[in-house]
């Protein structure tokens, strides 16, 4: 009967340490979390200066650039597929994942050939379990990713895209969680090339852009301001992700902590109704050993 | 006085902004001056040093390596996609 009891107590013991482990991620999740959304601000004015230039130059001269060309000969199709470097996120890389199967599934019935490329420990086992191959892929730095990956990650794929050998991929869709806020991120597919410029791409207000001069003439600022657009746009892909991942993990770490106080609170009662049990019947049996001494 | 509203910003940060009387880059086929008035522009810029002259500031000078300038009314964006943090001092001319 002791016995029962020392168990107890010992599964209460193990899981106040990982209770406490539990909390000690959710609190580190939740410290990065702030540093992760500044990182998507400071990127925003960038975003926004290149969008406007973009539209700009999209206004005011004829947009025939090799980026944003439909090459429909080539039946290869690039997807890039953000996902974690660590699990303890609950379902982020797993829904990021799912969507990632619908797109490729979508796109073998278009007739297509997916390439995949991928960011994130997660995502790299999960394919690489499956035998399944990937073209690229990119690891160590999800939740605070640097410019220097983002632009190694353009460059790898602008490449692909602007290839004329057999390795050039026709288009470029990329799966990556949407930080929507602190409850809500979303997994999210986008078509990144080739890009569509529609005139007054952003949110460009509703006063005229005015007419500018190209210096040294659209077509060279064009070919500077692609590029660029794609690469800021995928930075912030990549930070969005980041966000995401930490909301998702502290979430996670948080259920689990409150796990672990109800896995606490159960042992205990159990420990307990072990002890009276105990009691109880040390106390019977001193009972009936009385009576039966005064009996005979 | 006119003056301009500058915004000088990097990939991933706001690297300065404020109001100025003169910016100076380096555009692709020679360095181009703004001052407040001046046509919208869209240049880009190649490696050298953006200097701006804030409205009663000391000048600074930033050195970048390529990026783009845009100018539309007073507003002056200079877009770059690296800043060599430790060229971006004040310094008095």
């Amino acid at each position: 009967m002791a016995g029962q009891q020392r168990v107890y107590r010992q599964r209460i013991r193990s899981t106040q340490s990982l209770k406490k482990i539990f909390r000690a991620m959710e609190l580190i999740a939740a410290s990065r979390i702030g540093k992760a959304r500044a990182r998507v601000d400071a990127a925003s004015p960038y975003a926004r200066a290149i969008t406007r230039a973009v539209s700009a130059v999209a206004t005011h001269a004829d947009v025939d650039h090799p980026l944003t060309t439909e090459r429909a000969e080539l039946r290869r199709a690039a997807v890039l597929i953000v996902t974690a470097d660590r699990g303890m996120a609950g379902a982020y890389s797993a829904s990021v994942l799912r969507e990632a199967e619908r797109l490729l599934d979508q796109l073998v019935e278009e007739g297509k050939e997916p390439v995949l490329y991928v960011t994130g420990r997660r995502g790299v086992s999960y394919f690489s379990f499956r035998h399944r191959e990937t073209a690229r892929h990119w690891t160590g730095s999800s939740d605070a990713p640097t410019l220097e990956t983002a632009r190694e990650v353009v460059d790898t794929l602008l490449a692909a895209f602007l290839s004329e050998g057999d390795d050039a991929v026709g288009e470029l869709h990329v799966v990556y969680t949407q930080f929507v806020n602190m409850v809500s991120q979303t997994p999210r597919v986008v078509r990144m090339l080739p890009l569509e410029v529609v005139e007054g791409v952003a949110e460009v207000g509703t006063e005229p852009l005015p007419l500018y001069e190209f210096e040294p003439s659209a077509d060279v600022v064009l070919d500077a301001l692609l590029p660029r657009y794609v690469q800021s746009r995928i930075y912030s892909f990549l930070l969005q992700a980041a966000a995401s991942e930490l909301a998702s993990r502290q979430r996670a770490m948080h259920t689990a902590t409150e796990n672990a106080e109800e896995l606490i609170r159960t042992f205990t009662r159990l420990a307990n109704q072990a002890r009276q049990a105990e009691i109880t019947q040390e106390i019977s049996e001193i009972v009936s050993g009385a009576d039966a001494l005064a009996s005979s | 006085m006119a003056h301009l509203e500058v915004d000088l910003v990097a990939a991933d940060r706001k690297v300065w902004s404020g109001e100025a009387s003169m910016v100076s880059a380096p555009a692709a086929d020679g360095d181009i001056g703004i001052l407040p008035g001046h046509a919208p522009v869209l240049a880009t810029l190649r490696a050298g040093t953006v200097r701006i002259t804030p409205t009663g500031g000391e000048v600074r000078q930033v050195r970048i390596d390529s990026g783009f300038l845009s100018v539309d009314g007073d507003r002056v964006t200079v877009v770059v996609d690296s800043v060599d943090d430790g060229s971006a001092t004040t310094t008095a001319r």
